[in-house]
């Protein structure tokens, strides 16, 4: 840790000395939500070192899942009077007043993988990726892959009510929808956990004939997708050749199961937020060029053909 | 000897009716529930699916029944249950033997039961309150330990508790069924169940009439922690890795509800660990049933919400006291 902060510095002072970076004496800060996830462990990571690629100085606060925080930290942003903050809102609502405040310091914000329901004259762009077009991809995956054969799915939903578990359930039977070859037979919730992916595929597996009536799973992150394999597995069937599994999100472990071709497929949502919102910002600040108000993010899909375990081994060290 | 295995049965009465209907119920709805089969050596089907699902809670409810009857509850168990998975699998991969792995993990458990009953038994903390504290700190606790990712093994070993086999049973299974019985006979065949429900009636009573309290609260709540510890391995064995996030998440509060639905009161005394596991499989059957009838997730708490009303309804001492009534008629 040492080496690497010596290392930041010692880069940072070298952009001072030639004075060639643009960026090098900005300071921004960057309020992250907390650490619920590993997916958000790995963005606070890539944030980081988008932020020391470029020589920004970032100020980091963790809220811990308060928005109460959150405010906190950005108002102490306002009062260091840095030149742009980073935000993850923890909820939609209740950013008007602090944004407006930022907003008169001419400090722009920029949101990351989040939006809130204030006034869009409050933020600079928001850069979040699109859930419903991830669901998409993947059904598209399905659809290409099956290629009219006729197929029986099941669906492990995220938790119920929440955005990601619609916006990706609706974007995969978007994806479906002319194709009568693939059906949903059965769609329950996994709470987007390992266990509860593993109990509820178990139950599918009974359900439907000891899982012969089933030709693919989808699952709505990559976490159930690696319960339901395990299970697929102690039922005695080979997950990724008896039951095709395409999940979202891309952490390491599903790169793994597919390296060893037990998964199929996976929609990238991208951790790297930062680098295309420090793109903005750059440009925002070098010219004044303003950004559209939302950014999307590259929904990427990854298939056993793009040499998973090399891409495990690039993205263990982000923090998962 | 007959009078008093009647006895029990008749304690047992509502869980046994009410776990019955609940598998006659998810058999009209999934024809194939109750059918059996061997498979990688060991059986196989949707009754197994119910026993080894509810491993977890059944092992919480053993501990969690104890501490309720000396008057308490322990609201920390999922967050211990984090605790031990994580420790294990931090074990597991820094390359400890499994008999390390398994003392760590259990350990954990029994320290962190030692806390709770300093608490509740030294500090006089109302039990609510105390267990809390390590609820809410537990899960960051777990999260330091794994450093906030998903913690991933392949110790066979370790693994072989959540997914291995013995005698056609899965592990969970025969783990909570050997422990199950262990504790009860340790409490019935020994004086201890009664002073148990002796502090439960009236601590002061009983710390006056010579029975060690604090110890015996402590030992209440140490015994929780391990059947903390013990789920908390099953959990994470089962998928393989420590999830600091998810392990155990709100299953404190299935293990309360399924010592209530077993018939022991929240307010201490009278407890019953055989009728308390019954509720835990009538907790893992509605959860089961609930999966395989392909109903919307959108129904999965309402049913189950439903259906525990329904068999609290029954066990209330209203009802209770009114099927006794016209049962003592027809007999006379």
């Amino acid at each position: 840790m040492k080496f690497k902060n010596a290392l930041s510095c010692a880069t940072i002072l070298a952009a001072c000395m030639f004075g060639s970076a643009s960026a090098a004496d900005l300071t921004i800060g960057f309020s992250q939500i907390g650490s619920e996830s590993g997916w958000r462990a790995a963005e606070t990571t890539l944030t980081k070192q988008q932020a020391e690629k470029r020589g920004i100085d970032l100020k980091f606060a963790d809220a811990q899942q308060k928005q109460e925080n959150q405010i906190k930290a950005l108002r102490s942003f306002i009062a260091q009077g840095v030149d742009a903050i980073l935000i993850a809102p923890v909820v939609a609502t209740g950013w008007d007043e602090v944004l407006t405040e930022a907003k008169d310091a001419e400090i722009p914000v920029i949101l990351l993988d989040r939006t809130v329901d204030s006034k869009d004259d409050l933020y600079l762009t928001a850069v979040t990726s699109d859930l419903v077009h991830e669901g998409n991809v993947a059904g598209k995956w399905l659809v290409d892959t099956t290629a009219g054969k006729p197929c029986n799915v099941v669906e492990l939903q995220g938790t119920t009510g929440s955005s990601p578990a619609i916006d990706r359930k609706r974007g995969f039977e978007e994806a479906l929808k002319g194709h009568d070859n693939l059906k949903i037979i059965r769609s329950q919730t996994g709470d987007f956990t390992r266990t509860k992916g593993k109990e509820v595929m178990e139950s599918f597996l009974k359900a439907e004939d000891g899982g012969k009536n089933i030709c693919a799973l989808y699952a709505h992150n990559d976490d159930m997708a690696v319960g339901a394999i395990q299970a697929i597995k102690e039922a005695g069937l080979k997950p990724g050749k008896d039951i095709l599994v395409v999940s979202i999100d891309a952490v390491p472990d599903i790169f793994q199961a597919m390296a060893a071709g037990e998964a199929n497929a996976t929609v990238e949502l991208t951790p790297n937020m930062a680098g295309p919102a420090l793109d903005a910002l750059e440009a925002f600040l070098k010219d004044g060029t303003k950004p559209a108000k939302w950014i999307q993010t590259e929904s990427k899909l990854y298939t056993q053909a793009d040499d998973p375990q090399k891409v495990y081994e690039e993205k263990k060290g982000l923090g998962y | 000897m007959i009078e008093s295995a009647l006895r029990f049965g008749h304690r047992l009465l509502p869980q046994l009716v009410a776990l019955t209907i609940i598998l006659l119920l998810i058999w009209l709805v999934f024809p194939g529930f109750f059918a059996l089969e061997i498979q990688n050596g060991r059986l196989y089907g949707s009754v197994i699916d119910i026993l080894n699902r509810g491993a977890p809670v059944a092992l919480l409810a053993v501990g969690m029944t104890v501490v309720i009857a000396t008057k308490g509850i322990d609201l920390s168990v999922g967050a211990v249950m984090a605790i031990c998975g994580a420790v294990a699998a931090a074990s597991s991969v820094r390359g400890d033997p499994l008999t390390v792995t398994l003392l760590l993990a259990i350990g954990t458990g029994l320290v962190c039961g030692v806390w709770n009953g300093f608490l509740v038994s030294v500090l006089n903390i109302q039990p609510i309150i105390a267990t809390l504290v390590l609820m809410v700190a537990g899960r960051g606790i777990a999260q330091l330990v794994t450093e906030g990712a998903i913690l991933t093994f392949n110790d066979p070993g370790l693994i072989f508790i959540g997914s291995g086999a013995f005698a056609g049973l899965p592990m969970p299974v025969v783990i909570w069924l050997v422990f199950g019985i262990a504790v009860t006979l340790l409490v019935r065949r020994t004086a201890l169940g009664m002073l148990i429900e002796a502090v439960g009636i009236n601590r002061r009573a009983s710390t006056l009439s010579g029975i060690q309290t604090p110890l015996l609260l402590m030992a209440a709540y140490m015994l929780s922690g391990l059947c903390a510890a013990i789920a908390g391995l099953i959990v994470t064995a089962d998928i393989k890795g420590a999830d600091a996030n998810n392990a155990g998440l709100w299953l404190e509060l299935d293990a309360i509800l399924a010592v209530v639905v077993g018939g022991t009161s929240l307010l201490g005394g009278r407890f019953s660990i055989i009728a308390s596991l019954a509720g835990a499989m009538i907790i893992q059957a509605v959860n089961t049933g609930i999966l395989l009838s392909g109903f919307p997730p959108e129904f999965n708490l309402i049913i189950k919400a439903a259906i525990i009303v329904i068999i609290l309804v029954i066990q209330s001492p209203r009802v209770q006291a009114g099927v006794t009534f016209l049962s003592r008629k027809s007999v006379r």
